[in-house]
């Protein structure tokens, strides 16, 4: 067949919602988008324990330091499912592994924010995976079989995380004033970061159209932006904490929030390596992966030798 | 020998074991599982893996293995109480 004839019936078949698995004809740049973004959603699990990591040892209480490394130990699953998922479209673990940690891959620009209190780890789970769920959701439908079967696992076992950051700071709000002041701080840091997860505006995403073409994407960074706001909202007023935005009214007419604009400056800025945390991630990484490397050295070996000499 | 035999439902669901074959080689194992297992429609691909390849757990291990995630709840959202008039989380 040729190439015109295969990417016509691949087309129809994804805009029929036909799924494609990893011994099915795909375009390049199908293939390549694919591995771009599910590396990224990987290296973006990993990195991301490291801000909470950050509070394992420090936890107010053993019941809070158990639930935080159940959360943690999730985030490291999610990228391993993530990996393999990548890994089915002819990509390989240290191929991935090496474009992260000498940054031609990214990941999600919000993990290179500190988390310098207790109440960050109520926020982060709060609205960093409120907001994660929120894109995440829709790509349980991705029309790649291994990414969306692993997003279904992300998404029952994320469903926990949201929860215990909400508790969290459902706590802090009903305690001192200097609890509550630590929580309205953390919103107030953490706002405008989540809302710049969901990425450009429309018209500044070239890849989104193709995207929802393709049947990765569903809706619009704009549209789930809205989305997130428009549960955020009643939920912070729950708290009592103030969303730092001086534009943020409810307009009666759609039924949304109308919300003022995030630092777009900002946003590239981390994106291009020039946030508060980025070198001290990669930094950290780095070592995680030089250091376990004699682990990996003597797994091979010992695998080596067994098929060497296979058991009697 | 012995061929493991797994099902793929419906496009996009992950395939399922849904039981074992014999055959000589690879294509009569494919061949024999479509007959065996799916003439009422059930699949929308099909893998047979050799039996000898499956690296199983002991039984006997369950407990060992899988009796420490039982205790803790808090991996469950159902664990955390959201407060009345709070909604979508």
């Amino acid at each position: 067949m040729e190439a015109g004839e295969l990417l016509e019936r691949f087309e129809a078949f994804v805009a029929s919602e036909g799924k494609i698995e990893s011994d099915s004809w795909m375009p390049d740049a199908y293939r390549k988008t694919l591995v771009r973004q599910i590396s990224q959603h990987a290296h973006s699990e990993i990195i991301g324990m490291q801000p909470e990591g950050n509070w394992l040892t420090r936890a107010p209480s053993l019941r809070r330091k158990a639930i935080l490394l159940a959360k943690v130990q999730d985030e490291a699953g999610h990228g391993l499912y993530l990996y393999a998922a990548a890994e089915t479209l002819g990509t390989s673990r240290d191929e991935m592994v090496d474009a992260l940690l000498d940054g031609t891959a990214k990941y999600s620009s919000i993990f290179n924010y500190p988390t310098p209190t207790w109440a960050d780890i109520g926020a982060i789970g709060w609205l960093v995976d409120g907001a994660a769920i929120m894109n995440q959701v829709p790509l349980c439908r991705c029309s790649y079989g291994p990414y969306a079967r692993a997003m279904k696992r992300v998404c029952k076992e994320e469903s926990f995380h949201q929860r215990q950051g909400f508790d969290i700071l459902v706590t802090l709000c009903r305690g001192s004033d200097a609890q509550r002041a630590m929580a309205q701080d953390a919103l107030d840091r953490w706002w405008w970061p989540s809302l710049m997860m969901f990425g450009p505006h429309d018209g500044d995403s070239p890849h989104s159209a193709t995207s929802m073409r393709w049947r990765i994407k569903r809706f619009s960074n704009d549209e789930l932006r809205q989305r997130f706001v428009d549960v955020t909202v009643p939920q912070a007023h729950f708290l009592g904490l103030r969303i730092p935005d001086d534009e943020l009214v409810y307009d009666d007419t759609t039924g949304h929030w109308k919300f003022g604009e995030p630092d777009w400056d900002e946003f590239q800025r981390v994106l291009a390596g020039d946030g508060p945390c980025n070198a001290e991630r990669i930094e950290r990484r780095t070592r995680a992966h030089v250091d376990g490397a004699w682990v990996r050295e003597a797994a091979e070996a010992y695998a080596a030798k067994h098929v060497a000499a296979p058991a009697a | 020998m012995l061929w493991e035999v797994f099902v793929r439902a419906r496009g996009g669901l992950h395939h399922a074991h849904v039981g074992s074959i014999h055959a000589s080689d690879a294509e009569l194992a494919m061949e024999n599982a479509r007959d065996v297992f799916t003439r009422r429609g059930e699949a929308a691909s099909l893998w047979v893996v050799p039996s000898t390849a499956i690296v199983a757990s002991d039984p006997a291990d369950a407990d060992v293995l899988f009796e420490p995630a039982m205790d803790k709840e808090f991996r469950h959202p159902t664990y955390y109480e959201v407060p009345d008039g709070v909604t979508n989380l």
